[in-house]
C-alpha cells in the first residue's frame, strides 16, 4: 500500500522530472510520534485587531516546549530560521479594515514556513458577531485559511479554530493538535469551540491513560488503526467486530492489550449486550468510536433494498442506538466521548453511493443534534469525515480512478488509517472538552464536498 | 455433607471460554497442526478476556490423537500463545473425556488454593494424525540408528522388507477388542433396543438447536473464527429426521443396524479452552463468573469381560455424585450429555430409568428416573458440532456455564461425557 508516486516524487531523480513537468509534489507527511518535539521549529505568533487569545496561545506553545520568536523577526528577514508554524489570533477583528493586518502578519511569516509547517487562525464565530462588519471579518478567515491550506506545500496545512466568548479554556486542545503531527492529513478545516468545562492539562504521552475506550469495526483498516492509537495514547481498548472477523479481531486485541468483544452491532439485542458487558468488565465506559462501517455500492436506480437497508443499519442505525443504550444505560462515565465515523461522500456525494453518503450524511446530523445534550453532562459527541484513505479497499481500486483520487486535494496523496485514528483520539482527549457537535474532515482539504 | 476434618475449599469458578468452530476431518483445518489449533484456541481466550502477558496459575489440556514430537503439546503451545512465558503447564489424556477432566484438575487445584486461575483445555486433529511406522520397521530404524560402523549401517538397512513400509494408522477402535467405538455402541443401542427413528430425532434436534442457537447470537463469545472457518462445517441447520431416515446404517449388521453417519459423530478437528478462578481472582479483574464447577466424578467399566456397553461409565459415575451431593437426577435445569452417538445419550438415560438395571447393576433402590427432555442439549451438541476427542469437554464446561449464567443465580447443570477404554466422566456446574 506504499504511495509509489510520493516515493518517486520525493526520490533524486523523481524531484527533478516532476519539477520539470510540473506534477504534484506531494510532501512527506509529519507524522505524530510520542516524544517528538510539538514543532520543527520555532512558532510565530500574530494579531490582527485587538485580540484576546494571544497570550493564550503564547502559553500553549511554550508549555509544549516551542520556541517563540518575535514576528517583527519574521517581519525582517526572509533567510533567517525557517519556521513551524505561525499562529494568528483574528479574535479582535471588528470588520474588513482588520484583516489588512492579517496579511501584513502573514505574508512573511509563511514565506519562511518550513516543510511540515503549521498555519492556525483564531476567531469568532461569525454567527455570534457585533455587526455585520464583524461577521464579515470573520466570516473572511474561513475563506482565508482554505485559501492559505491550497498555497501551503510539502505537507504543511492550515487550519482555522473558532473561540466564541467563555470557550478560551478550550483553546489548548484544538491548537495542540493542529500544531502537532496528529494532525498531518487534517488541512483546510475549522473547528468551532464551546464554553465547557475543560481540564488546564492533561498526561501528553498518555492523554487516554486510564480510558476504557470501544471501537467498533476495529478488526481492520481504520478500525484497527484507532485501537492501536488509543492503546498508545494509554487507553484500555474493547475491540468490538462481527463475529465472522473475530479472529483478526483477537490479533487485534492481543497486540494492543486490550479485549475482544464479538458483536453484530445491527443484532436487535446488540445495543443491551454492550451495555452488559461495558458495566459487568469495566463498569462504564469513557469513549465509543463508532467506526463500524460497510458500503454496497450500486446506482440508485439499480440498488435493491437490501443493500440499501445493510447501509443504513450499519452506518446510521447502529450508531443511534448503541449511543441511546449507553445514554439509557447510564454507563457513560463522565467527561465521556463519542466520536462517529463519517465520510467525505457524506458531505461531497459520491455517484453509486447514494446510501453510503445518505448514512455517513446522517451521521453529521446526529452528532450536532445530540450535542447540546452531551454538553450538560460535560460529555462531547463529535464525528470525523476521513477523505481518500489508503487502505485495503482503495488498494483494489482501478489504477487511474485510485490515483487521480489520491491526489485531488491539497496534500496531493492519500491519507493514512493513523491519520483518521489520530483525530479520532484527539476528540477523545479530556482537552477537546471545548469540541462538540463538529465534523472533523481528514481529508487533506480535498477538492470533493470543500 | 461439610466435613470439619477436611481442609477449607472453595468452589471454583467458571469465567468464560473459546473455542475454535470445529471441522470435519480433511477440511478447513487438514494443515493444521494440534498446536496450532490449541495455540489459537488460548490466544482467542486470552484476547476475550484481557489475559496478554498475564501468568496464570496452570495451563491444562491434552490431545487424544498426539504426535511423538508434541509430549509438551499444551506447553508450547503456551509460549507460542499470548500468555505470559512464565506460565506452567502440563497434558493430560483420558480419551473423549480428556476436556472434562482438564478442568476438573484445573477447578481441583483452584479449590485447594494452589493455584488462583488456569486454563483447561483440549484439542484434537484426524487430519494431522500422527503415522508410525510398524514395531518391524522401527526396531530396524532403532538399530540402524545405534550402528557405529558403515558395515553395521548396511546388515540393519538389509533386514528392511516392503512389507514394513506400510505406516500404522492410528484407528479408532480399541486395542482390546479390535472393534470400532461405533460397532461396540452399536451392541449397546440392540441391547437397550434404541430405535433409528429416536436416534435420528435426536440427532436433527442437536442440529436444529446448535444452529438457533448461533443464530440468536449465543455462541459469539464462545467460538472464535479460524482459518476462514466462522462456524462449525459438520452444523446442518436443515437437517430433519426425513433426511436422517434415508442414510444407510454404517455401524452394527443386519436388520436391527440403526447407526448410520447421521446420527453418529464424524471424525473432527477443533480446540476448546476455558478460564477457571476463584472468585476473588475474578473479581479483581474485573471478570464475570458464569457458574461454578460443584464436583465431579469418574468411573470405567468392564467392557472387556465383563458385559457392560464401552460407552456406559457415565451412567455408573452419576449417582456416586449425585449422592454425594445430596441431588437427584431430576434437580437439574440443564443437562448436558455428549452425543458421542445418538444411542450413547438414548442407552444412558434408558439405564438410569431402569428399574432393573438401576437395583442390580447400580446397586439403588429404585431408578434414577426419566429426565426433561426439554433441558437436554439445548443449544446442540457433539452431532451438530461434531466431536475434536479432547476438545468436547471444553465446549461443553464452557456453553453449560454460560446457559446457566444467563438463566440466573442457582441454576443447576450436569456434564455427562462417556470415554475410549470404557470410561466416563460426570459433572456438577451451578450458577
Amino acid at each position: 500500500m506504499a504511495d509509489w508516486y510520493s516515493n518517486f516524487a520525493n526520490s533524486g531523480f523523481g524531484t527533478t522530472v516532476t519539477k520539470q513537468l510540473g506534477l504534484p509534489r506531494p510532501g512527506v507527511l509529519r507524522r505524530y510520534e510520542p516524544g517528538g518535539p510539538l514543532l520543527e521549529g520555532p512558532a510565530v505568533v500574530g494579531s490582527a485587531g485587538r485580540g484576546r487569545l494571544r497570550d493564550t496561545v503564547t502559553a500553549v506553545l511554550r508549555d509544549a516546549g516551542a520556541t517563540v520568536v518575535s514576528p517583527v523577526v519574521a517581519d525582517g528577514d526572509a533567510s533567517g530560521e525557517k519556521l513551524g508554524a505561525v499562529v494568528l489570533d483574528a479574535t479582535g477583528v471588528t470588520g474588513p479594515a482588520d484583516l489588512a493586518a492579517a496579511h501584513d502578519f502573514l505574508a512573511p511569516a509563511i514565506k519562511r514556513l518550513r516543510a511540515n509547517g503549521r498555519v492556525v487562525i483564531l476567531t469568532d464565530p461569525p454567527a455570534a458577531a457585533d455587526s455585520p462588519a464583524q461577521a464579515a471579518a470573520r466570516q473572511a478567515v474561513d475563506g482565508l485559511t482554505r485559501s492559505i491550506g491550497k498555497e501551503l506545500r510539502d505537507g504543511s496545512t492550515a487550519n482555522a479554530i473558532y473561540v466564541p466568548e467563555g470557550a478560551e479554556a478550550g483553546v489548548a486542545g484544538p491548537l495542540t493538535f493542529f500544531l502537532s503531527g496528529r494532525s498531518a492529513y487534517v488541512d483546510g478545516q475549522g473547528v468551532t469551540l464551546q464554553a465547557a468545562d475543560v481540564p488546564a492539562t492533561q498526561d501528553a504521552e498518555k492523554p487516554l491513560a486510564g480510558k476504557v475506550v470501544v471501537v467498533t469495526g476495529a478488526a481492520r483498516g481504520i478500525g484497527a488503526s484507532i485501537a492501536d492509537v488509543m492503546a498508545r495514547d494509554g487507553a484500555h481498548v474493547v475491540a468490538v467486530d462481527i463475529p465472522a472477523a473475530g479472529d483478526s479481531l483477537a490479533a487485534v486485541a492481543n497486540r494492543i492489550g486490550g479485549t475482544a468483544l464479538q458483536l453484530d452491532i445491527t443484532a436487535a439485542d446488540a445495543p443491551q449486550r454492550l451495555v452488559e458487558h461495558l458495566r459487568e468488565r469495566h463498569g462504564g465506559v469513557d469513549v465509543i468510536v463508532h467506526n463500524a462501517g460497510i458500503t454496497r455500492d450500486k446506482l440508485l436506480v439499480n440498488m435493491d433494498a437490501a443493500r440499501w437497508n445493510s447501509v443504513m443499519a450499519v452506518n446510521l442505525q447502529a450508531q443511534l442506538d448503541i449511543t441511546q443504550a449507553l445514554l439509557d444505560g447510564d454507563v457513560l462515565n463522565p467527561g465521556a466521548r463519542v466520536v462517529c465515523v463519517s465520510s467525505q461522500s457524506g458531505i461531497a456525494g459520491n455517484r453509486g453511493q447514494t446510501n453510503y453518503a445518505a448514512s455517513k450524511a446522517g451521521v453529521i446530523g446526529m452528532v450536532r443534534a445530540w450535542a447540546p445534550a452531551f454538553a450538560e453532562r460535560g460529555a462531547t459527541i463529535n464525528a470525523v469525515a476521513p477523505g481518500f484513505i489508503v487502505t485495503e479497499m482503495t488498494a483494489k481500486m482501478p489504477f487511474g480512478t485510485r490515483e487521480v483520487g489520491a491526489r485531488l486535494n491539497s496534500l496531493q496523496q492519500g491519507g493514512l488509517p493513523v491519520d483518521v485514528a489520530e483525530t479520532i483520539a484527539w476528540l477523545s482527549q479530556p482537552t477537546s472538552a471545548g469540541v462538540n457537535g463538529q465534523t472533523v474532515r481528514v481529508c487533506g482539504q480535498s477538492l470533493l464536498g470543500a | 455433607m461439610a466435613d470439619s476434618s477436611k481442609p477449607a475449599t472453595r468452589k471454583a469458578a467458571i469465567v468464560g471460554g473459546n473455542r475454535i468452530p470445529f471441522a470435519r476431518s480433511n477440511t478447513a483445518y487438514a494443515a493444521a497442526s494440534n498446536q496450532d489449533m490449541l495455540t489459537a484456541t488460548i490466544d482467542g481466550l486470552v484476547a476475550r478476556f484481557g489475559l496478554q502477558g498475564e501468568q496464570v496459575g496452570e495451563v491444562v489440556a491434552g490431545a487424544v490423537l498426539k504426535h511423538a514430537r508434541d509430549f509438551n503439546l499444551t506447553r508450547e503451545s503456551v509460549l507460542g500463545s499470548t500468555l505470559a512465558a512464565t506460565t506452567p503447564a502440563y497434558d493430560v489424556q483420558q480419551a473423549c473425556g480428556t476436556g472434562l477432566e482438564a478442568a476438573v484438575l484445573v477447578a481441583n487445584k483452584i479449590a485447594l488454593g494452589q493455584i488462583e486461575s488456569g486454563i483447561a483445555g483440549g484439542v484434537d486433529t484426524t487430519s494431522d494424525a500422527p503415522l508410525a511406522v510398524g514395531d518391524d520397521l522401527r526396531r530396524v530404524l532403532i538399530s540402524l540408528n545405534n550402528a557405529k560402523t558403515l558395515g553395521d549401517r548396511l546388515k540393519a538397512l538389509a533386514k528392511i522388507r516392503p512389507g514394513q513400509l506400510v505406516p500404522d494408522m492410528p484407528r479408532n477402535s480399541e486395542p482390546r477388542t479390535g472393534l470400532a467405538m461405533g460397532d461396540h455402541q452399536a451392541i449397546t443401542a440392540k441391547e437397550w433396543e434404541i430405535g433409528r427413528e429416536e436416534q435420528d430425532e435426536l440427532a436433527a434436534r442437536s442440529h436444529q438447536n446448535m444452529a438457533a442457537a448461533y443464530e440468536r447470537g449465543f455462541f459469539d463469545d464462545l467460538v472464535t473464527p479460524f482459518l476462514g472457518l466462522t462456524r462449525d462445517n459438520n452444523l446442518r441447520p436443515d437437517s430433519s429426521v426425513e433426511k436422517l431416515a434415508k442414510l444407510k446404517p454404517v455401524f452394527g449388521t443386519g436388520e436391527g443396524a440403526t447407526m448410520t453417519a447421521g446420527n453418529s459423530t464424524p471424525l473432527t478437528d477443533g480446540a476448546s479452552a476455558v478460564l477457571l478462578a476463584s472468585d476473588e481472582w475474578a473479581e479483581a479483574k474485573g471478570l464475570p463468573v458464569l457458574a461454578h464447577l460443584v464436583d465431579a466424578q469418574t468411573a470405567a467399566v468392564d467392557y472387556v469381560h465383563g458385559g457392560e456397553g464401552l460407552l456406559m461409565a457415565p451412567v455408573y459415575a452419576l449417582p456416586v455424585l449425585l449422592a454425594r451431593n445430596g441431588l437427584t437426577l431430576q434437580d437439574f435445569d440443564f443437562y448436558e450429555i455428549h452425543e458421542a452417538f445418538a444411542s450413547t445419550v438414548l442407552s444412558t438415560m434408558k439405564a438410569w430409568e431402569d428399574p432393573a438395571f438401576c437395583k442390580e447393576k447400580l446397586g439403588l433402590d429404585a431408578p434414577l428416573g426419566p429426565i426433561d427432555r426439554a433441558k437436554l442439549n439445548v443449544n446442540g451438541s457433539s452431532l451438530a458440532a461434531g466431536h475434536p476427542f479432547a476438545a468436547t469437554g471444553g465446549r461443553i464446561v464452557a456453553s453449560l456455564a454460560k446457559m446457566l449464567h444467563e438463566a440466573g443465580p442457582g441454576k443447576r447443570g450436569l456434564i455427562s461425557i462417556c470415554a475410549a477404554g470404557g470410561q466416563g466422566v460426570v459433572a456438577i456446574l451451578e450458577s
